[in-house]
């Protein structure tokens, strides 16, 4: 199915789960937060949360800033 | 008899000075994390409370805009900061693992911030995902109306915030100089009300120090100077001025040298903390001996 991870269109396993996509895209460490469609996924749910042909994603992490 | 011009004038007694042990060698290395260098006669006697937390710095430092990992921890460690501001961003943007390592090794407590929104919408949606990444419910709130000026927008900031309050987060609100928007947040129940002293990255330090005064004055929650701060004199004045703590970036990460230029923030914060607690003189217009007349000899 597609749908579209930080702005960009993406092809993913029919099954996939938020926890998927976190393991794939965050590097090493579990400080990421992820947003479906404008609401926040909490943590609790990742693994549960199946993801949608057409979701708008956006996979975060931490940055230098003031 | 001529009274001895050396004796001490009346009046309030200094402060002990500090032992040899406390001082910084003039011009010597910079010591970076081995405890204070000018502590013990305030660290102890005078915490800074602050969303239920007691902190001894006074210092909050910005990691935006560091060359390397390697200036910022040197720089956080010679600052003596215990709170540390990062940002959330698109993880392929993100400078995540390594830095979350310095930081984590400097044993600092992790502030989000919720910069670049525009809207109250944004600011509340960047501070639920910060509170999932982080694990904290602190927050630096951060709304700015435009890119040119980074200037707070008042209106969505109060909305934000009293969302976010609502939500259980601990809000410290960055906002302008204005002691009446600094009261409604105060009100709105922010932990903190931290007021700009000029633009971000700026460096024009406290443009108006008599609204930080009028607002410092109006509220009950800490007031910590965030954004502005040029070099370690804008650091003291703030703290001189009633702040409660300072907020910088900028200042230190792009000075020539960021190590150096946090242990002179660390130390502008401790002296102007001190100096408000001393109180200072007033102003006069002419000038007041501080030799006694009585007792001039005719000559």
């Amino acid at each position: 199915m597609q749908v579209t991870i930080n702005g960009e269109p993406t092809q993913l396993a029919e099954d996939a789960t938020v926890a998927d996509l976190v393991a794939e895209r965050s590097d090493g460490h579990g400080r990421v937060a992820v947003a479906r469609n404008g609401d926040v996924v909490p943590r609790s749910t990742w693994t549960t949360t199946r993801l949608t042909a057409g979701d708008s994603l956006e996979v975060l992490a931490p940055t230098a800033g003031g | 008899m001529l009274k001895d011009p050396r004796a001490p004038r009346e009046g309030p007694s200094c402060p002990p000075p500090l032992a040899s042990s406390q001082r910084d060698p003039a011009g010597g290395p910079i010591d970076a994390g081995s405890g204070p260098l000018q502590g013990g006669l305030h660290d102890a006697a005078d915490p800074f409370a602050l969303g239920g937390e007691t902190f001894t710095s006074r210092l909050l430092l910005g990691t935006g805009g560091v060359p390397s990992l390697e200036a910022l921890e040197a720089a956080v460690r010679a600052s003596g900061t215990q709170l540390v501001t990062v940002a959330l961003r698109r993880v392929e943007a993100s400078s995540s693992a390594s830095m979350l390592e310095v930081l984590d090794r400097c044993g600092v407590r992790l502030l989000p911030n919720t910069a670049g929104c525009r809207t109250a919408r944004e600011a509340v949606l960047t501070a639920r995902l910060a509170r999932e990444a982080f694990g904290t419910s602190w927050v630096k709130l951060e709304v700015i109306g435009d890119e040119h000026t980074l200037l707070p927008d008042a209106v969505e900031l109060l909305d934000a915030a009293e969302q976010l309050v609502a939500e259980g987060f601990t809000v410290l609100a960055y906002t302008t100089d204005d002691p009446i928007l600094g009261r409604r947040l105060a009100d709105a129940g922010c932990a903190a009300v931290m007021p700009l002293g000029s633009p971000i990255g700026s460096g024009l330090g406290i443009r108006n120090p008599h609204n930080i005064a009028l607002l410092r004055a109006g509220v009950d929650v800490p007031v910590v100077l965030d954004a502005g701060i040029g070099t370690a004199s804008d650091a003291a004045l703030a703290m001189e001025l009633g702040c409660d703590a300072v907020l910088l970036a900028s200042a230190v990460t792009r000075a020539r040298e960021p190590e150096t230029m946090a242990l002179a923030m660390r130390q502008a914060v401790e002296a102007g903390r001190l100096a408000r607690r001393a109180g200072r003189i007033p102003r006069r217009w002419h000038a007041e001996a501080s030799t006694p007349m009585e007792g001039l000899p005719e000559l």
